[in-house]
C-alpha cells in the first residue's frame, strides 16, 4: 500500500464521516453518532499511517524529509490537525453534534488536497532555504493553531444556527445542540487554545526567517496576514475579556477570524506575491 | 491643568482605545499587502495611474510598514500598552501579596463554591482534620485565629494574576528589540568572488559601503542539484581574516549562517562567470600556482614551463555536472588531452614528472550581511510572549477558606474558595477537598 493510497481513502472516510455527523445533528440518532466517531478515528488511523508512509516514501527517493514542505501536505496535515482536535474535543466535552461542523473541514481540506486545481501531489525535494527543522516546528504550530480556528468557526455557525433557532422557536434543532452557553464556552476555549498555537507559529516563522536570511520581519504579504490574523483573534479575547462581549458577537468573530485564516492561507498565495510561494506552483 | 493630563492619561489607559489601535492596525496592514511595497514611483503610475500614485506618495503608502501614520499606531500600541500596565499592575499586585487571613469572614458563606458542614469535634480537632484535608489534596494551608474561632487558608499561583502583564510586556521587549535593531543595526550584502576577500559590504537602505573592520574571504563557492535540477545545495567555504591571519572558518549554507563580532553573513545568491579556477602544483617542486581560465584560451605558468586549456565541455551521469577536456603541454612534450569533472582533482603523469591538477567553475557567492543588537530582545521578548500567555490562558489563582467555628453545642465548619478564571476545574478541586473534609468529619457528626 502506498501513502497515496491511504490519504485517498482519508479523504472518503471523512466524506462519509461528515455524511453520519450530518445525519445524527438532522435526525437525532444516536448510532449514527457512534458510527461516524469510530469512523472518525479509524480513518484519522489511516491517514496518521498515510502521513508517515510518505514521510518514509521519501526517504527512499534519497530526498527524506517531513511531509510538510508544500501545499499538498499542508493540506494534508492542517485536516489531520483538524480531525485530532475535534476528537479531543469531542472526547472532553462528550458531545458528537460538534462533529457536523468541524470534520467536514477536514474532508474539504483533503479534497481540495486530492483534486484542487494545480495541486502537486509528488514527492518534491527541499530547496536549501526550506532546509531546516524550522520549517517543521513552523508548519506544526501554525496547523495546529489554524486546526483550532477552523473548529472554533465551526463552532460558530453552529451557535448561530441554535440561536436562530431558539429565535424561531424551532424545536427541531433546539434539542440536538449543545446549550448556547456551553457552545460559547468552547467557541471561546477553542479560541484560546488556536491563538497560542497561532503566536508560536509567527515566532518560530520568524527565527527560521532570521536564520535563513537575517530579518525576522519583513512585512511580507504572508507575514502580515498571520500578523492580521493574530490581531482579530487579539481583539476578540479583549473584547471578551474586557468589554464582556460573548454569544453572537464571539460567534461572528469567530467565523471571521477563520476567514482571515483562510486568507492568510490561500490568498496570499494565489493573490499576491511573496516569500510562502510554496501554494502557486 | 491636572485634569487636563488625567484625561489624556485616561485616553491611553483605556482598553478601548486599545481595541481602536488593534482593528485600525488590521485594516492598515492589509493596505501594504494589496498594494505592491517599495517599487520604483514609474511602476505605481503605470498599475494606478498619476492621480493615485500621488496620492500613495503623500500618504507614504508605497513604504507604508515604515510610514510616519503606521509608525504613530504602533506607538499609539506601545503607550496605550504601558499605560494600562502601570494602571492596573498596583491593584493585581496588592492581590497577589494580599493576606488572606484577614479576610471579612462574612463574605466567605457568599462565596461560590461554598459548603458547610456540622460536626462535635472541638475547634482545634475540626481544624486539625481540615488542614489534613488540604494538604492531601496538595494545599498547604495557614492559620489564624479570628473572631473565636479559626481561619484556614491556602491557595494557588496568586502569581499567575501576573500572566497577562507578563504578554504586554513581552510586546514592549520586542518594540524595544526592534528599534535597537533600526537604530544600531545594519542589513546589506556583498559579492566575494572565490579566493577573493573583502572588508566592506553595502547597506540595502542607500547601497552606502559599510566597512566591517575585518576581512571576509570567500575560499570557494559549491553549488549541487538534485536529480530533477532544482537546487540542493549552495555553500560557501567562509573565512574571518583579521591581520592577515584567518581566525575563523566555516562552510555555510543557506539557514546555516556565520556571525562574527555581531555581524552576521547569510548565505542569499551566487554568481557565475563562466570561468575557471585551475589549482596545479608540480609534486615534485612542490611549486603550486592558481589560475582564473577562460575556457578556449592557453594558459602559461610563468616559471615551470606548462602551458594548459580547456577545449572542449560534455554533461555527466549526473544532472546539471560537467566535465571538461583539458589540453596540457610541459617541457617533455605535449601530453594525451584528458577529461576531468567540475570540482574533482587528477594527477598528470608525464616523463619523469607529475602534476597535481584541480578544476572547477568560478563563482561569486552572494551574501546577506546584517548587525542586529536587538535580535535577542525580540527573542526574550518571543519567550515570554509564549510564557505569558501560558500562564494567563490556563493557569489561574485558587483560593480555599476553611473558617471553623463554634454555633452552641456544635462546630461549624466552612469551605469556601473563588478562583480568577477556569472555574469548572477548580470547582473540581474544591470538591476534592470538601469530600475528603466530609469523610473525615462524619464520624463526628
Amino acid at each position: 500500500m502506498t501513502s497515496s493510497q491511504l490519504l485517498g481513502i482519508s479523504t472518503l472516510g471523512y466524506l462519509v464521516a461528515s455524511a453520519l455527523y450530518i445525519a445524527t445533528l438532522i435526525f437525532k440518532t444516536q448510532k449514527t453518532g457512534v458510527v461516524a466517531s469510530l469512523l472518525t478515528l479509524i480513518t484519522f488511523l489511516a491517514q496518521t499511517a498515510g502521513i508517515g508512509l510518505r514521510w518514509y516514501e521519501s526517504y527512499n527517493m534519497g530526498m527524506g524529509h517531513a511531509p510538510l514542505s508544500n501545499m499538498y501536505e499542508s493540506l494534508v496535515f492542517f485536516s489531520w490537525a483538524i480531525v485530532i482536535f475535534y476528537l479531543l474535543l469531542e472526547m472532553k466535552f462528550n458531545n458528537r453534534l460538534i462533529g457536523a461542523f468541524a470534520i467536514p473541514f477536514a474532508f474539504i481540506s483533503m479534497a481540495y488536497a486530492s483534486f484542487g486545481k494545480g495541486i502537486n501531489q509528488e514527492i518534491s525535494p527541499l530547496i536549501p532555504a526550506l532546509q531546516s527543522n524550522w520549517l517543521i516546528a513552523h508548519v506544526i504550530t501554525c496547523f495546529i493553531g489554524y486546526a483550532a480556528f477552523a473548529v472554533a468557526c465551526g463552532l460558530g455557525f453552529m451557535y448561530l444556527m441554535k440561536s436562530a433557532a431558539e429565535d424561531k422557536a424551532d424545536t427541531g434543532l433546539i434539542g440536538t445542540l449543545p446549550n448556547l452557553r456551553v457552545i460559547d464556552d468552547i467557541i471561546h476555549k477553542t479560541i484560546i487554545f488556536g491563538f497560542l498555537w497561532l503566536s508560536a507559529g509567527i515566532i518560530t516563522g520568524a527565527i527560521w526567517a532570521n536564520s535563513a536570511w537575517g530579518t525576522y520581519w519583513s512585512w511580507d504579504p504572508k507575514e502580515t496576514w498571520s500578523l492580521i490574523t493574530w490581531f482579530i483573534y487579539a481583539g476578540t479575547l479583549h473584547a471578551r475579556f474586557t468589554r464582556g462581549w460573548q454569544g453572537k458577537r464571539i460567534a461572528w468573530l469567530a467565523i471571521i477570524g477563520f476567514l482571515s485564516v483562510i486568507f492568510t492561507y490561500f490568498g496570499v498565495n494565489f493573490l499576491l506575491s511573496g516569500l510562502h510561494s510554496y501554494g502557486s506552483s | 491643568m491636572s485634569n487636563q493630563k488625567n484625561s489624556i492619561w485616561s485616553f491611553f489607559a483605556s482598553v478601548k482605545l486599545a481595541l481602536f489601535v488593534i482593528f485600525f492596525l488590521a485594516i492598515a496592514s492589509v493596505i501594504g499587502t494589496v498594494i505592491p511595497q517599495n517599487s520604483p514611483p514609474d511602476a505605481y503610475v503605470k498599475e494606478f495611474g498619476a492621480n493615485l500614485a500621488r496620492f500613495f506618495q503623500i500618504l507614504d503608502i508605497t513604504d507604508m510598514y515604515n510610514s510616519w501614520w503606521f509608525v504613530s499606531l504602533l506607538i499609539m500600541l506601545a503607550l496605550n500598552l504601558t499605560i494600562c500596565t502601570i494602571e492596573r499592575l498596583p491593584n493585581v499586585w496588592r492581590l497577589v501579596v494580599l493576606n488572606n487571613l484577614e479576610t471579612d469572614t462574612d463574605r466567605l458563606a457568599k462565596m461560590r463554591p461554598s459548603q458547610e458542614i456540622h460536626t462535635t469535634l472541638t475547634l482545634e480537632d475540626a481544624a486539625a482534620k481540615a488542614k489534613a484535608s488540604l494538604a492531601e489534596n496538595g494545599w498547604q494551608a495557614k492559620e489564624a485565629v479570628r473572631d473565636s474561632g479559626i481561619l484556614l487558608f491556602a491557595q494557588k499561583g496568586p502569581w499567575t494574576r501576573l500572566g497577562v502583564y507578563v504578554v504586554h510586556t513581552s510586546i514592549l521587549v520586542i518594540f524595544a528589540g526592534a528599534m535597537i535593531g533600526s537604530y544600531f543595526g545594519y542589513k546589506g550584502s556583498v559579492m566575494i568572488p572565490e579566493t577573493r576577500a573583502t572588508d566592506t559590504i553595502y547597506s540595502f537602505n542607500n547601497e552606502e559601503p559599510i566597512k566591517l573592520g575585518f576581512e571576509v574571504l570567500c575560499k570557494r563557492f559549491t553549488l549541487s542539484h538534485y536529480a530533477n535540477g532544482a537546487p540542493k545545495e549552495f555553500r560557501s567555504d567562509l573565512a574571518i581574516v583579521e591581520d592577515g591571519k584567518e581566525v575563523l572558518t566555516k562552510s555555510i549554507v543557506v539557514n546555516d549562517p556565520l556571525s562574527y563580532k555581531g555581524h552576521t553573513f547569510y548565505q542569499s545568491s551566487y554568481q557565475s562567470y563562466k570561468k575557471f579556477l585551475v589549482s596545479l602544483t608540480d609534486n615534485q617542486t612542490k611549486n603550486a600556482e592558481l589560475f582564473l581560465v577562460e575556457p578556449g584560451k592557453e594558459i602559461k605558468w610563468q616559471g615551470e614551463d606548462v602551458s594548459f586549456g580547456i577545449i572542449n565541455r560534455d554533461k555527466t551521469e549526473t544532472p546539471l555536472r560537467f566535465k571538461y577536456k583539458i589540453w596540457f603541454k610541459d617541457s617533455t612534450g605535449v601530453a594525451e588531452p584528458f577529461w576531468i569533472t567540475d570540482g574533482d582533482t587528477t594527477t598528470v603523469k608525464r616523463d619523469g614528472k607529475e602534476y597535481t591538477f584541480a578544476l572547477k567553475e568560478f563563482f561569486a557567492t552572494g551574501l546577506q550581511v546584517t548587525k542586529d543588537p536587538g535580535v535577542w530582545y525580540v527573542y526574550i521578548g518571543c519567550t515570554l510572549m509564549l510564557l505569558g500567555l501560558m500562564v494567563a490562558f490556563f493557569l489561574s489563582h485558587r483560593r480555599i477558606w476553611v473558617y471553623i467555628k463554634r454555633e452552641e453545642d456544635k462546630t461549624s465548619v466552612l469551605l469556601s474558595g473563588n478562583t480568577n478564571k477556569n472555574r469548572l476545574t477548580f470547582e473540581k478541586n474544591f470538591d476534592a477537598v470538601n469530600r475528603s473534609l466530609e469523610e473525615k468529619l462524619k464520624s463526628h457528626s
